[in-house]
């Protein structure tokens, strides 16, 4: 292992609505290593969104807040700097990318304005220097014409190019880390795959870390060393792709991996979903935060919240079924 | 563009022909003469001159044809009430007043009310968020001519520094003006603190957060931009506001601006005054909705200023 970019400990992310304190993150700790990618995965409103916003302290404050925990980037806490020193982080040590290309990109601005502006704000270079690093970047994300695309705006792009373009914008100032959420949950599949390529091949290129957060398993597979599977804002299971997709120890992940559709097999055969619905994280349970729905639980799950249980050097999971004081079935 | 904007400015012709049509027809619809002054004791002769050198003695018909032929000349003919003058005469005496105090108000309201929204925005639900909504709901809800008053009373009256009345010097300008303004800047703060509201949630506004812009360059160039669109798009309607407030401002002000003459125009069936003045509010309010318009393509990209066939 080498040195950790990126360690999460303990993090709490709250939100305080009219109802209450709703508890989006509840203690996630993990690591990014130098170069790596590492997935976090988990159905709606698990808290992986948050989580990644959070790192780059994005989340609306208020109503949300960081509750508890440290994020250490390269050894220095962001959760304790000013908003003047998270500033000189954003855009700079770690470049984001978000959901929906089609409205991440300011359509009244040219291209390479938008391209541009976070490099200027973080280097001392002229607008020249700082467009021909644009052009470099639209040549490597593959975006053809940069010097003439430079000059349009956003809605002459298509969407699977204005992924392209916030990808080349996140890239500008040749971050460490590079934090995807859901780039491409909302392209359609052939674009999804080129993206997916063109996320390796910057990686090859660069050696930046990168934080991918999907629901989509496919994506996960093609892309990931490391995979988080998040549950009510819990990390519920961590551990290579091999280890979370040959071997997976904790109940969610079992039943994510399930139910996604098979293109072997037997097509009648009907989608096997994880019964229920996650639990309310305005008070979530004492107990296992997954016990409603699965069909393994005892009357330990009910009461006590399981801890993590090492089950390789990576391999990690959440589960009072893996705990070493569990009576092993045969 | 150029074929653009040549086409638009064919149609702004073809709306101001509209309107002096419309205002041409119905101005003589009005019951009463503007040679019928009660009993005066002029001769059935000397009415039947006047008329005849105001071409009322034709039928309708032919004194459009003329009329027409006169405004595309820009000749509006002499004034039926002060005889001496031609209409051409008194608006130009009283046209620069009147430009200068609508420039003032509108260039007023546009500024402070786009600073009031923004300002209000971006301290949503703060003190100064409630001061400016409260400030604009008394713009919208006290009349002009009301607030004129006001300020002639305690402002004008106490402080040498603002004139009661009049025009001239730059001071002249500043309480007509504020009173003027109130209004559209008040609708113009609420629909920027609206605006600036709901697109400071767009993902764009976190795109730009995430580059590690500050605070400022993210309002100035990010949102103000797309906020701004729908203030334009009112600016239209509000130049017209501006205008029809102007009539009773100037007169509560005693500005020679040609509002007077707009108003006293039409109680005295001054006809060409009428028609005058018409056409030249019009024109104003009509260019006003062009310049919007190309204000418009500029400010979003998205918006193509050419003609389908391009």
């Amino acid at each position: 292992m080498g040195q950790a970019l990126l360690e999460i400990n303990e993090l709490a992310v709250s939100f305080s609505t009219q109802g209450g304190e709703v508890q989006a993150v509840r203690g996630v700790t993990f690591a990014v290593e130098k170069g790596e990618t590492v997935a976090i995965v988990g159905e709606s409103g698990c808290g992986k969104s948050v989580t990644a916003q959070s790192i780059m302290r994005l989340i609306p404050e208020p109503p949300g807040r960081i509750k508890n925990g440290t994020i250490h980037m390269n050894g220095k806490d962001l959760a304790s700097l000013s908003e003047k020193q998270m500033r000189g982080v954003r855009g700079k040590q770690i470049g984001m990318i978000f959901q929906d290309p089609m409205t991440s990109l300011n359509p009244t601005l040219k291209v390479g304005d938008q391209l541009t502006e976070g490099i200027l704000v973080h280097q001392k270079i002229s607008k020249n220097e700082a467009k021909q690093e644009a052009i470099n970047l639209l040549n490597l994300v593959g975006i053809a014409n940069p010097e003439e695309r430079l000059n349009q705006y956003p809605h002459q792009f298509s969407g699977g190019m204005r992924q392209r373009l916030m990808i080349a914008m996140a890239l500008m100032c040749k971050p460490e880390l590079l934090i995807a959420d859901e780039p491409t949950t909302a392209l359609d599949v052939t674009i999804q795959a080129q993206i997916i390529d063109l996320f390796k091949e910057i990686q090859r290129k660069t050696g930046v870390a990168i934080i991918i957060i999907t629901h989509d398993l496919g994506v996960v597979a093609q892309i990931a060393d490391r995979i988080n599977v998040m549950y009510a804002g819990e990390i519920v299971e961590t551990g290579t792709v091999k280890e979370i997709f040959y071997d997976p120890q904790h109940p969610y992940t079992r039943g994510l991996l399930d139910s996604v559709p098979r293109l072997d097999g037997d097509r009648t055969q009907k989608l096997i979903p994880i019964v229920g619905s996650p639990p309310d994280l305005f008070s979530p349970p004492e107990g296992c935060a997954f016990a409603a729905r699965c069909d393994y639980a005892m009357d330990v799950c009910l009461s006590h919240d399981p801890e993590h249980t090492k089950l390789t050097d990576h391999h990690y999971t959440k589960c009072w079924l893996q705990d070493k004081r569990a009576q092993k079935p045969f | 563009m150029l074929k653009y904007i040549l086409k638009r400015f064919l149609w702004m012709i073809l709306t101001i022909w509209v309107i002096v049509t419309l205002t041409f027809f119905l101005m003589h619809a009005i019951p009463g003469d503007p040679l019928d002054m009660g009993d005066t004791g002029s001769s059935d002769a000397a009415s039947a001159n006047l008329a005849a050198y105001y071409n009322l003695d034709q039928p309708l018909g032919v004194q459009y044809v003329t009329y027409l032929k006169n405004v595309a000349t820009f000749d509006f003919g002499p004034s039926m009430t002060s005889r001496s003058r031609d209409v051409n005469d008194m608006i130009e005496s009283g046209f620069p007043a009147s430009l200068q105090l609508g420039i003032a108000s509108l260039v007023f309201s546009v500024i402070s009310g786009v600073f009031l929204g923004v300002f209000a925005a971006l301290r949503h639900n703060k003190m100064i968020d409630y001061i400016t909504m409260i400030i604009a709901v008394i713009g919208i809800s006290i009349p002009n001519f009301i607030q004129s008053m006001l300020f002639i009373n305690y402002i004008a009256v106490n402080v040498d520094f603002f004139p009661i009345a009049r025009w001239g010097t730059w001071q002249h300008v500043i309480l007509p003006a504020l009173a003027l303004a109130s209004g559209p800047m008040a609708i113009i703060a609420r629909l920027t603190r609206s605006n600036m509201l709901e697109v400071l949630t767009q993902d764009y506004i976190r795109t730009a957060k995430a580059k590690g812009l500050t605070s400022f360059q993210i309002v100035v160039k990010h949102a103000l931009r797309n906020a701004l669109l729908p203030v334009v798009t009112i600016m239209g309607a509000l130049t017209a506001a501006v205008l029809t407030g102007s009539f009773v401002i100037e007169r509560i002000f005693s500005i020679p601006g040609i509002g007077q003459y707009f108003v006293n125009s039409i109680s005295n069936r001054d006809y060409p005054m009428i028609m005058a003045t018409t056409v030249i509010y019009s024109t104003i309010l009509v260019v006003m909705m062009f310049i919007v318009d190309i204000l418009y393509g500029l400010i979003d990209p998205r918006i193509k200023l050419h003609s389908k066939e391009d």
